[in-house]
């Protein structure tokens, strides 16, 4: 089938998901940039991989499954591959800002909504950046 | 016609991907800390993935799908790797 004679439906279909998802990411990199803290910011970024990817997938699955008139699932690989690792990585930085937040401070409370400083007076502890 | 009109729609979410983009890369270069930047290095490379995965449809080319499924692999063993120097690198200092 060429290019030139896709039906309507498939044209709107495939491009009103690609756009969804494109939309979705950057719906979740805003809130990447615009969130205040890091434990906070680490939720953003997951709006891209599962419903950003989701739905850009879906879009190349119904695109090469008509254009190539055979069932093409291999977007599935990416799909799952994705959504498998990401919570893993996340996790992992989690642990090691927290592991990084507390050998800052060890006595401070850890308070998820101020920035970490050190509420010991006098007592001098450098930043890592 | 219609191959048209799904060309620039294509084009459009590869423009809303650049600019996700755009955004992670503000987060990188200002980022306060080491793991902020390393979380939008890992949402950069999946945004990539996928404006990949827009481009192989753009052509109709299967070719590029193959380069988004390597940079996934690759992105997670690198964003492991930067997560674990976090780690150990802190305790031998």
């Amino acid at each position: 089938m060429s290019l030139s004679e896709l039906p309507l439906w498939l044209v709107l279909a495939v491009g009103i998901f690609a756009i969804l998802g494109a939309l979705l990411t950057l719906v979740g990199t805003i809130g990447l940039v615009r969130l205040n803290n890091f434990y906070e910011r680490v939720h953003a970024p997951t709006l891209g991989t599962s419903l950003g990817s989701g739905f850009i997938l879906l879009a190349s699955i119904l695109y090469f499954s008509v254009t190539a008139q055979r069932p093409s699932v291999h977007e599935v690989l990416i799909f799952i591959f994705v959504s498998v690792t990401t919570p893993v990585t996340l996790m992992l930085l989690a642990r090691a800002a927290l592991y990084r937040d507390r050998m800052e401070s060890p006595n401070a409370r850890l308070d998820p909504d101020a920035d970490i400083k050190s509420e010991i007076p006098g007592l001098e502890i450098r930043e890592i950046r | 016609m219609s191959a048209d009109l799904l060309f620039w729609m294509l084009t459009i979410a590869q423009i809303l991907l650049a600019l996700a983009m755009a955004a992670t890369a503000y987060r990188i270069i200002r980022g306060p800390r080491a793991q902020d930047r390393i979380l939008s290095l890992d949402a950069l490379y999946v945004n990539a993935m996928l404006v990949l995965v827009l481009f192989g449809m753009k052509t109709g080319t299967t070719t590029y799908f193959e380069i988004a499924l390597i940079i996934g692999l690759l992105g997670f063993v690198g964003t492991v790797a930067l997560a674990k120097f976090l780690m150990r690198g802190e305790v031998i200092e």
